[in-house]
């Protein structure tokens, strides 16, 4: 199942599904890696609000994900990580140091155009269409 | 104790399936909120040990009882190469491959019982248990 990627601006942004499996996950690092120069993004969003686990596998590829994209020159905001889903990460030790997260994708939108200076913002909703 | 659901793991999607097995069986047994997160979490990391150091296993969900406690217990076995020094294994930071080397100790960690047999060249079987609070 591959994770649609939308553009938003200056920004990118993938909405996780719950049902993803390892491989789906990692294409979607490596194609939002790639898209970030494609579409000369500032910033990355990942909606995981669906998401009901997120494992040790989960966690260090978003980290990996969050940080390849920085080398390429953009920011990444993880959205919607669920109260159950947190506490279990803590309980199982699992973290996402040095990755920036938002509450929601309104949250990580916002703090995208304050962390790149504004490039992206405005706009919201209207310009929104797959590359 | 009752038959358990049987999901033969076999590829990183048969992770999912187990995830979602157990995550129904919990509910069914009374699990709500916060526990069947922990619950398919454990169930997460125990599929991927297996699918990562013995490339093919099983995951055995079972509703258990000891009165007057439900429970839910989950057995991962697989007939790979086994842990020589399981101590090792349950440390936290510990790993022999790419990850965080959380697996073990992290899933002994969220759930209430973790019991591991495992020798070199007789396969692994970990499992693990979560008890129901009392009414």
């Amino acid at each position: 199942m591959e994770v649609p990627i939308l553009k938003q601006g200056d920004f990118l942004i993938a909405t996780l599904q719950a049902a993803l499996s390892d491989e789906d996950l990692t294409n979607l690092r490596d194609a939002l890696v790639d898209r970030v120069g494609k579409a000369r993004s500032r910033g990355v969003i990942v909606d995981v609000t669906a998401l009901d686990v997120m494992d040790s596998f989960a966690a260090r590829t978003l980290r990996a994900l969050a940080h390849m994209v920085k080398l390429r020159g953009a920011e990444t905001v993880i959205v919607g990580i669920q109260p159950e889903v947190a506490f279990s990460m803590v309980q199982l030790g699992l973290t996402l140091e040095e990755v920036k997260t938002a509450l929601d994708l309104e949250e990580g939108l916002s703090l995208l155009g304050l962390t790149t200076k504004g490039a992206g913002s405005g706009g919201r909703g209207r310009r929104s269409h797959t590359i | 104790m009752e038959d358990g659901v049987v999901v033969p793991i076999r590829s990183d999607r048969d992770i999912i399936i187990a995830r979602h097995e157990g995550r129904r069986i919990a509910a069914e047994i009374g699990f709500s909120g916060s526990d069947l997160t922990l619950i398919a979490t454990a169930i997460s990391e125990l599929a991927r040990n297996i699918l990562k150091f013995a490339a093919i296993g099983e995951i055995v969900v079972t509703a258990v009882q000891n009165t007057p406690r439900r429970g839910i217990s989950i057995a991962a076995k697989d007939e790979g190469p086994g842990i020589a020094d399981i101590p090792l294994a349950m440390k936290d930071g510990y790993s022999t491959s790419f990850g965080l080397g959380l697996g073990l100790p992290g899933t002994k960690r969220i759930m209430d019982e973790f019991n591991i047999k495992s020798g070199v060249g007789q396969g692994t079987i970990v499992i693990v248990k979560k008890w129901l609070p009392l009414q």
